[in-house]
C-alpha cells in the first residue's frame, strides 16, 4: 500500500517542463504511516489523512521549504499499518532502512504511536504526536525525549468533563446523579479510570457505570441501564462507531439528561449530518476555537483541497504538529533529523491552533477537552488554557 | 419480556448477517470470507442513495440486491468454477476458496478505499420509537427484524417448496450425486452463491440504518456470520435463524442482568458448548 503522492510528480514535471528551475530544487521524502483499513481507519480518514495531503499541497504550494537557500519540495510515501501495531513498526522501519525518508509523520493514535516510539527514537526521528492520549507522558518523554504531544493526557480531559458539569451544576441546570459508560479498550478504559475518582472527587455521585465491548451491535441494554437510573448527566468515554450507536439509541430509548457527552468522533462533522438538530446540546471530547479566524481560515482549505470538512478536535492539532515540523526544519536551517529535533525542543511554534510550547514532559499544556454543538458547530467550551471557550448550555431533550 | 424483544430484534440482525454466508458455504460450497465485504457494499449503497437522494433504505434494497446478485454470479463463475472443477476434494475446494476469496476481501476493501475513502458511511433512518407492550424499541430495527422474518421465510420456502430449491439443497447434501439425477450443479451452485450474495448486501442495507459502517469493517461481520452458520449448522437455514435468535437473546439477557462487558464472553461460550455437543452445529447432518 504504498503511494507516492502527485504533488512531488507534478512538480517535478513542472521543473523539467520549465527548464530553468529559479534556484535548486530538491525533494524531501517525507513518510505517513496510518490506518487505511482495520478498527480505526474511519477516523483516520477523518483527522490523520486528509490532513497529511493538506499539508504537501500548501507546503509545494508555497514553494516547498526552505533550507539555506535551497527550497525542498515534499514527496510523501504513505504506508497502511492496517491499525496493526506490528505493521505500524514495520513501515517506520522500512521508512527509515528502504526508503531513508528524511522525516516520519508521528503515526495515528494512541497505542500506534506508542508501539513506534521505539523504533522512531532508535533511528533518531523526531516524534510530534498529534493523536496520542495517555497519562503516561511523564515516562513517555523521559524514555523517548524526541517524542511530543499535542493532543493532551487523559486526566486533562477527564477533567474538562469533571469541570463542566460541576458548573452546570452550580448553575443549577442539574444534579449530581451521573451515568457513566466506557468502550472496553484502552481509551475507554483510560478514561473511565482516571475520570471516576475525579467525579466522585468534585461530589457527583455515580448512579450507573458499566463497559461494553468495542464492536457492540447493541447498545440499548447499556442506555436503558442507564436510563433506569435516572441520571442527570450521561458521559460516555467512547470510540466512533458506538459514539453514534448511544447517541441513536438514547434518542430512541428518550435519555435526554440536561449533560450528555459522548467522547471520539462526537466532533466529527458526520455526527453533526446524521443527527442535524438533535445533535445541538450534545457535548464531547475534544472541541476548538470555532470562532476564530485561524480555523474558519484552516476549515476552508481543508475542505478545499481534500474535499471534506476538518473535525473539530483532532484535524487542527494534526496539522498544527506538521507546521511544527515544517517550521522546526526551516528554523534549524538543516535536514538533519538531530538539528530538527534540537530546534522542535528549544522554540515555540505558531500553528493553525495558536501557539504551541512544551512544558517539562514535552507536552502541550494547553490543549482543548471539552466542546459542545451550538448551532451546527463543535465549539470548544473547556481547555487547559486556550483562548476562545463559549459557555456550555444545558440539552434540552433530542427535538 | 424487554430482554426477550430486544434479544429477538438483535438476532434478527445477525439472522441478516449470516443467512447470505450459509447459502454461499452450506449449499455452492464456497467459504467466502469476503462474505462482510458485501455486506459493507450494500450498507454503502443504502447510504449513497439515501445522501445523494433521500432514496429510502427499503426502496435501495431493489437495486442493491439485483446488482450484488449479478456481481457475485461474475465472481462465482469467473474466479470460484475453476476451482471447484479443480478441486478432487471437499477439503481442497475449501482451502483453495478460503485463499481466493481472502484475496478477494482485500481487493474489495481496497477498492472501497480508492473510490469513497475510509470514512464512515453514517445516516440517520427511522430512528424513532415505537413503543410494544410499555417498552420502546427502535423502528429500524424492527423493520430490519421483519424484513428478516420474510428473507429466511421465503428462502425456507423456496429452498423446500420449489424444484429449484429442492435441487441446491441436494447439491448441498451430495454435489457428485446431484449430478447423476440430472442436476445441472454448475448453474445452480452459482444460483445459490449469487443469491447468498444479494442476501447479504440486502441485510448490509438494512443494517446500515443503525449500525455504523466504513470501509474496513467487513471482516467484523464475516466473523460473526462464521460463527452463526457454523453453530446453526452449515447448510441449514431453520439452524441459522435459530442460532441467530439464540445467540441475540443470550448477548441482550447478558448485557441486561450481568454486566454488558460480559457479551463476547458468554457468545464464545455458547459456541464453544455447542461445538462439544453437537459438533455438526445445531441442524447439522454429521459427515459421511
Amino acid at each position: 500500500m504504498k503511494r507516492r503522492t502527485l504533488f512531488a510528480a507534478a512538480t517535478a514535471v513542472a521543473t523539467l517542463a520549465l527548464t530553468v528551475p529559479a534556484f535548486a530544487q530538491e525533494t524531501l521524502k517525507i513518510g505517513a504511516v496510518g490506518p487505511k483499513t482495520g478498527p480505526l481507519a474511519g477516523g483516520a480518514a477523518v483527522s490523520f489523512w486528509p490532513n497529511v495531503q493538506l499539508w504537501a499541497h500548501d507546503v509545494n504550494e508555497a514553494g516547498g521549504i526552505t533550507v539555506g537557500g535551497t527550497s525542498y519540495m515534499v514527496e510523501i510515501i504513505e504506508y497502511d499499518d492496517q491499525t496493526n501495531p506490528g505493521e505500524t513498526i514495520k513501515a517506520v522501519q522500512r521508512l527509515a532502512t528502504q526508503d531513508e525518508a528524511d522525516f516520519i509523520l508521528a503515526p495515528y493514535s494512541t497505542g500506534l504511536n506508542i508501539a513506534a516510539a521505539p523504533i522512531f527514537q532508535r533511528y533518531g526521528y523526531p516524534m510530534v504526536t498529534h493523536t496520542a492520549i495517555s497519562d503516561q507522558i511523564e515516562d513517555l518523554s523521559n524514555k523517548f525525549p524526541n517524542m511530543y504531544f499535542l493532543l493532551g493526557g487523559a486526566t486533562g480531559l477527564a477533567g474538562g468533563v469533571v469541570d463542566v458539569l460541576t458548573d452546570m451544576r452550580e448553575a443549577g441546570e442539574i444534579g449530581n446523579r451521573v451515568a457513566m459508560v466506557n468502550v472496553a479498550d484502552a481509551f475507554g478504559i483510560e478514561l473511565a479510570s482516571v475520570g471516576k475518582p475525579q467525579l466522585e472527587e468534585a461530589g457527583f455521585e455515580i448512579v450507573y457505570e458499566t463497559s461494553y465491548p468495542l464492536g457492540t451491535q447493541d447498545l440499548s441494554p447499556v442506555i436503558n441501564g442507564a436510563k433506569d437510573s435516572n441520571p442527570d448527566a450521561f458521559v460516555a468515554w467512547s470510540y466512533p462507531p458506538d459514539t453514534f450507536g448511544l447517541t441513536e439509541q438514547a434518542q430512541i430509548a428518550g435519555l435526554a439528561p440536561k449533560a450528555f457527552y459522548t467522547a471520539v468522533a462526537t466532533a466529527f462533522p458526520a455526527y453533526a449530518g446524521r443527527f442535524g438538530a438533535a445533535a445541538e446540546g450534545v457535548l464531547g471530547a475534544g472541541g476548538v476555537y470555532a470562532d476564530g479566524d485561524q480555523f474558519k481560515e484552516y476549515a476552508a482549505r481543508h475542505e478545499a483541497v481534500t474535499g471534506a470538512k476538518p473535525d473539530f478536535w483532532a484535524s487542527a492539532p494534526t496539522y498544527a504538529t506538521f507546521e511544527i515540523l515544517h517550521q522546526a526544519i526551516e528554523g534549524a536551517g538543516s535536514t538533519d533529523k538531530e538539528a530538527v529535533a534540537e530546534y522542535i525542543a528549544n522554540n515555540s511554534f505558531e500553528t493553525v491552533i495558536g501557539p504551541v510550547d512544551w512544558d517539562e514532559n514535552n507536552s502541550n499544556a494547553k490543549y482543548w477537552t471539552v466542546g459542545q454543538w451550538q448551532g451546527g458547530v463543535f465549539k470548544g467550551v473547556a481547555s487547559t488554557g486556550r483562548d476562545g471557550a463559549v459557555a456550555a448550555m444545558p440539552k434540552s431533550g433530542w427535538e | 419480556m424487554d430482554i426477550l424483544f430486544t434479544g429477538l430484534l438483535l438476532g434478527g440482525t445477525y439472522a441478516l448477517i449470516a443467512m447470505g454466508l450459509n447459502l454461499q458455504y452450506g449449499m455452492a460450497r464456497i467459504m467466502n470470507l469476503a462474505n462482510g465485504e458485501f455486506l459493507v457494499a450494500g450498507g454503502f449503497g443504502a447510504f449513497w442513495f439515501f445522501t445523494a437522494g433521500q432514496v429510502s433504505p427499503l426502496l435501495t434494497i431493489f437495486i442493491v440486491a439485483p446488482v450484488a446478485f449479478a456481481i457475485n454470479w461474475l465472481i462465482y463463475v469467473v474466479f470460484l468454477r475453476p476451482l471447484v472443477k479443480r478441486a478432487k476434494s471437499r477439503g481442497q475446494l475449501e482451502v483453495d476458496a478460503i485463499l481466493t476469496t481472502f484475496g478477494l476481501a482485500f481487493f474489495l476493501v481496497g477498492l472501497t478505499l480508492a473510490f469513497f475513502g475510509g470514512d464512515y458511511f453514517s445516516y440517520s433512518y427511522l430512528a424513532r420509537p415505537v413503543t410494544f407492550i410499555g417498552e420502546t424499541y427502535a423502528l429500524n430495527r424492527v423493520v430490519a427484524f421483519f424484513a428478516a422474518v420474510v428473507i429466511c421465510g421465503g428462502l425456507w420456502l423456496w429452498l423446500t417448496r420449489t424444484r429449484a430449491g429442492m435441487s441446491i439443497r441436494a447439491i448441498a447434501v451430495a454435489p457428485d450425486s446431484a449430478r447423476l439425477v440430472g442436476i445441472d450443479v454448475p448453474r445452480l451452485s452459482a444460483l445459490a452463491f449469487a443469491l447468498g450474495g444479494a442476501v447479504t448486501a440486502v441485510g448490509g442495507a438494512l443494517i446500515s440504518t443503525f449500525l455504523t459502517l466504513d470501509a474496513s469493517t467487513g471482516v467484523l461481520f464475516t466473523l460473526k456470520a462464521l460463527i452463526i452458520v457454523i453453530m446453526g449448522g452449515v447448510g441449514d437455514v431453520r439452524g441459522t435463524v435459530i442460532a441467530a435468535l439464540m445467540l441475540g437473546i443470550l448477548e441482550t439477557f447478558v448485557a441486561t442482568l450481568i454486566d454488558p462487558g460480559l457479551t463476547l464472553a458468554a457468545a464464545y461460550l455458547l459456541f464453544v458448548a455447542i461445538l462439544l455437543f453437537r459438533p455438526q452445529g445445531l441442524f447439522g447432518r454429521r459427515q459421511a
